[in-house]
């Protein structure tokens, strides 16, 4: 292990260790605390010049206020409609593609791999006008659907990636005898590859959940409205209408990181599985 | 070919076996990619082309398209914002590399055994599951003149404090400073994991050898870390050149337009209050593209000559 275990160095150090851990989170993560510390505050602390202190009582009342008198409870709604059926779309759309990228040797096979890969580091801007475009004249245009085929799309790229990668570490010959028993190519992706696959679905849902629940750019590009609007969108207009009622856009701000903090946290070993696949060899 | 011979033996049982049993290895890959390649083509490749397409010509996203030619380019030649836009991307570029040292200093540091270290290690990965719109809010509150935290502390050590986001000489760096906390965050799960994966039996031989700390860091980890920083260095020059959200949250690309970067500026002219410019606005992406195509290509050319390694 590098650096070496702390235990086998001298108490003195140990202590010091241990001391400075929780003072360098409490730092690192200064900002949040400082958000999540406000939005619990009444407005009349912050009017009394209370900014650092503790709040005279706990607010709750602010994420009352932000559910009663803003649409957030709809943009969150939003959020989920254009999250979850992305995820579906294009986890089953990359289970196919990666399948087929991992298992055939065929002429094309690195170069539409690769195709997806650096479609996937492309600008988004590059992308906007036509797919704005291309939404509009589909009548798709401010649509949670529009928003959602998109996604789908382009997240296929990345998941692609993932899943081939991860079928090729899967044993081979599992395939091959299947073949030599007579079992047709879709029985094994059903019945074969498919179950062992698994760990990578979980693994890339958490992500792409995670993804496009903080996507900003399409959503401002794609939506409009109120009505169809995610909330990293949504939350945009309403520190608009919030100027200076900093109270409200924490509360807002915290309730719009909810959930994809509490699914990275119920889903921990997945998404970091997911995220470092490739940062180690074999 | 072997596979094709099973096939065959296995086509014995139906006396003759028909088109699809007979090319079913040969066709399956195309079904099974048919889906993706269609979705992609649409919705990615054809608008790249489109987009290249359309910076030739002068359009406001309704009427008619006129050709221009190449004035949308030569027009960005003379355009004080677009060099401004460029300019913040390239500092972008430079200071978002820091969360790549930054990173691995996070992961040396948590890489212990010491009781609730696994809690320290998620809580320190926080900021990267948060969206970068609540980040940049987060940040702007942090910065805010006179009652954020940040204003105070400059206030408290120089006397005067410091409106971040409204001096065009700090603005910049007080965005990629937002954008580096949870870049930093993602550097140091990718090494953490690849800390992980260190062959100890190296390390105890180099550390009989007498090696230990930066020479040890040197020369018997960083190799082997090599592909969680090739990882780590791929996400971070992507990041810093995808740079939009937090410049739209936190300053809306000002003072004075002195925040833009051009995938800002790009959106500011197509899309924004400003008109619809949507030729010049295909313009400034295509520069984008070109930049970023140097370092896809290069991340590319090296994922190449790792999969003929194979």
């Amino acid at each position: 292990m590098f650096p070496k275990p702390i235990e086998h160095a001298a108490p003195s150090t140990q202590i010091l260790y241990k001391v400075a851990l929780p003072i360098a989170l409490i730092l690192w993560l200064l900002p949040l605390l400082g958000v999540a510390m406000t939005s619990l505050k009444p407005s009349s602390d912050l009017a009394a010049g209370n900014y650092f202190g503790l709040p005279s009582y706990i607010a709750f009342s602010n994420y009352a206020d932000v559910f009663t008198n803003s649409p957030i409870a709809k943009y969150i709604l939003n959020s989920f409609k254009v999250t979850i059926p992305t995820v579906i779309g294009a986890v089953a759309i990359s289970c196919l593609s990666g399948f087929a990228l991992a298992v055939y040797r065929f002429r094309m096979n690195l170069l539409i791999f690769f195709l997806f890969v650096a479609g996937n580091f492309v600008p988004f801007q590059i992308l906007m006008v036509p797919v704005r475009d291309l939404t509009v004249s589909t009548g798709l245009y401010n649509t949670i659907t529009g928003l959602a085929l998109f996604h789908i799309a382009f997240q296929s790229g990345f998941c692609t990636l993932f899943m081939r990668n991860f079928i090729k570490g899967l044993p081979f010959e599992l395939i091959e005898s299947a073949r030599v028993e007579g079992v047709s190519e879709f029985r094994i992706f059903w019945y074969i590859v498919l179950p062992l696959m698994r760990p990578a679905i979980a693994a890339l849902s958490v992500l792409v959940f995670t993804f496009i629940w903080n996507d900003y750019f399409w959503a401002t590009v794609l939506t409009t409205s109120a009505e169809t609007q995610p909330v990293t969108a949504g939350l945009y207009s309403l520190n608009g209408q919030w100027i200076a009622q900093w109270q409200l856009v924490s509360a807002g701000s915290i309730i719009a990181a909810m959930p994809p903090v509490l699914m990275f946290f119920l889903m921990q070993k997945h998404f970091i599985a997911g995220l470092t696949l490739g940062a180690t060899k074999g | 070919m072997t596979g094709s011979a099973t096939t065959a033996i296995a086509g014995t049982r139906t006396q003759r076996p028909g088109i699809w049993k007979r090319n079913q290895r040969a066709l399956a890959p195309w079904l099974f990619l048919a889906p993706g390649i269609a979705m992609f083509a649409l919705y990615v490749i054809y608008p790249i082309v489109a987009s290249m397409w359309l910076s030739f010509y002068d359009w406001d996203g309704l009427g008619a398209k006129t050709w221009l030619g190449l004035e949308n380019y030569v027009e960005l030649f003379d355009d004080d914002a677009f060099y401004t836009s460029l300019y913040n991307n390239i500092i972008w570029l430079v200071l978002y590399m820091l969360a790549v040292p930054a990173g691995l200093f996070v992961a040396l540091f948590l890489n212990q055994t010491v009781t609730g270290i696994r809690i320290y290690k998620s809580l320190f990965f926080f900021p990267f599951v948060i969206s970068q719109v609540v980040v940049g809010l987060i940040f702007s509150w942090f910065y805010a003149p006179n009652f954020g935290l940040f204003y105070n502390l400059i206030e408290w050590l120089t006397g005067t404090g410091v409106a971040v986001l409204a001096d065009d000489r700090y603005v910049t760096y007080g965005i990629i400073a937002a954008g580096l906390w949870p870049q930093i965050a993602y550097c140091m799960i990718l090494y953490l994991t690849g800390l992980n994966n260190v062959a100890p039996d190296q390390i105890e031989a180099a550390r009989l050898d007498g090696a230990k700390g930066w020479k040890m860091l040197w020369h018997i980890i960083l190799p082997q870390l090599r592909p969680a920083t090739f990882i780590a260095v791929v996400v971070t020059v992507i990041g810093a050149l995808r740079s939009f959200d937090l410049v739209s949250i936190m300053t809306d690309g000002g003072p004075y337009g002195s925040s833009r970067v051009l995938s800002f500026y790009m959106f500011e002219q197509a899309l924004s209050e400003y008109g619809f410019r949507m030729g010049y606005g295909a313009a400034i992406a295509v520069i984008l593209f070109a930049i970023m195509m140097v370092f896809i290509s290069g991340f590319i050319w090296k994922m190449v000559r790792d999969e003929r390694g194979l």
